[in-house]
């Protein structure tokens, strides 16, 4: 009964945070994804190695430094503390580890969505007197939907999965542990059986998104 | 109709490649005719404020679209041009009937329906993009310019996707729209019988420069 009861909690709480976790990365990432699609700028490169930086650091290493910058000590989390705003070893952590090393994945794969759309649609919506907001909800978001939804999948599964910076901004906590934390923690206290029941969970979560973004990919094929 | 006073008067420099055009004069139809790459489909854009000339100076009717040394640039959505590029371009995602609205908040002197009437698309309204003609498609495409209320209506090759039998029914309904909605038309093509049939002045460019210009005839058989 311990195992299940904690297998739930702790899967409805990674599940959770996720969901949040990729609806808080929607909107800069896609904002991003075309802002790098459709504009050529100064710092163009700079901007496009920054977002995918999280995808090649070592996660703990982006953990430590969103520790450095939203710490008591450090400059935003000064400005935090001042506000009341706690956020390191909180949920709210979880969420901001999870959002940040999904974002590439979205902005990656939303950005290749705005790229095969035609850029001569949004120009002739110009030309039809539509204001650059509404071509973008009515003609850019729309022609680059599944690369957003497929985007947003991938990231979902990301931060499904994510554990390095997780557990240096949230902790190995009741009200944090997430289920690879979960997973890590058993395993380190030998209870080897509970790691089993959250590694199964893990499994089935990772198929259903792998298998959804891919079925959304075999979709785009056919069009 | 009365004819439209224009002004095309700039210069684009597009690496290897330079438009430059200057003219004046007033029509109601005005043809832009010459071959593949002289630049007629550069002139549309330009006009549509989709490229932005080097130099000089584009009115039409009494509006100044552009104007360099004045640093006046009308963006697109202020032009009230109605652009149909030879693609048409219909948004893929949107049925006929939400593409023909597209343009329908900026409102205008013409009722939606007449314009869907004249160009006789009313069966086509609930339809899907893809399964469309290129005579249905092009006809979407118009009522779709002209539901946006243009002060002008550019059209690049639109005979260009459409049958060969239903070439002359196309260029009727432009006719129609020209004569009985007052619109003034800047009509691209590269086949003469096309421009003699609708134009009333036209533009002779060949390798970005104009080589021509007058009434049709005089000018097209050069």
């Amino acid at each position: 009964m311990f195992v299940s009861s904690e297998l739930l909690h702790v899967t409805s709480f990674s599940l959770g945070m996720a969901a949040l976790a990729t609806l808080v990365m929607l909107p800069p990432g896609v904002t991003l994804a075309w802002v790098l699609a459709r504009h050529r700028f100064p710092g163009h490169s700079v901007v496009e190695t920054l977002v995918s930086l999280p995808l090649v650091l070592p996660p703990v290493a982006t953990g430590l430094i969103l520790l450095k910058l939203l710490g008591r000590r450090g400059p935003v989390g000064r400005l935090l503390d001042a506000a009341g705003i706690d956020i390191i070893f909180t949920w709210k952590a979880v969420v901001l580890a999870m959002a940040v090393m999904a974002l590439p994945l979205l902005v990656r794969t939303a950005r290749a969505g705005f790229e095969q759309g035609d850029r001569r649609y949004e120009q002739i919506a110009e030309t039809l007197g539509a204001s650059p907001a509404r071509v973008f909800f009515t003609i850019s978001l729309p022609l680059a939907r599944r690369g957003v939804i497929a985007g947003s999948i991938l990231g979902f599964s990301r931060a499904l999965g994510e554990f390095g910076a997780t557990i240096m901004i949230a902790g190995a906590l009741p009200g944090t542990r997430t289920l690879s934390v979960a997973i890590y923690s058993h395993t380190q206290t030998g209870q080897e059986a509970a790691a089993l029941g959250l590694l199964v969970a893990a499994v089935l979560l990772a198929f259903t998104a792998v298998f959804a973004s891919n079925k959304l990919s075999d979709t785009r094929t056919e069009h | 109709m009365d004819p439209v006073p224009v002004s095309l008067d700039f210069t684009l420099n597009q690496g290897s490649f330079t438009l430059s055009i200057h003219e004046h004069f007033e029509a109601c139809t005005v043809a832009l005719f010459g071959p593949s790459g002289a630049g007629k489909t550069t002139v549309l854009e330009v006009i549509a404020g989709l490229r932005r000339p080097s130099a000089g100076k584009i009115r039409i009717g009494t509006r100044q679209l552009f104007w360099s040394e004045g640093g006046l640039d009308v963006p697109a959505r202020g032009r009230r041009v109605g652009y149909v590029p030879q693609d048409v371009a219909l948004f893929p995602h949107l049925n006929v009937r939400q593409n023909v609205l597209y343009g329908a908040a900026r409102g205008g002197p013409v009722p939606d329906e007449k314009v869907v009437h004249l160009l006789e698309i009313e069966p086509l309204m609930d339809r899907r993009t893809e399964g469309l003609s290129g005579g249905e498609r092009q006809r979407v495409a118009i009522a779709r310019a002209l539901v946006s209320a243009p002060d002008v209506l550019l059209l690049d090759e639109p005979l260009a996707a459409v049958d060969v039998t239903l070439r002359g029914r196309i260029l009727t309904y432009i006719a129609r729209v020209r004569d009985e909605l007052a619109m003034p038309i800047i009509y691209v093509s590269h086949v003469e019988d096309e421009v003699q049939r609708i134009a009333d002045w036209v533009i002779v460019l060949d390798g970005g420069r104009v080589v021509g210009s007058g009434p049709p005839g005089r000018t097209t058989g050069r």
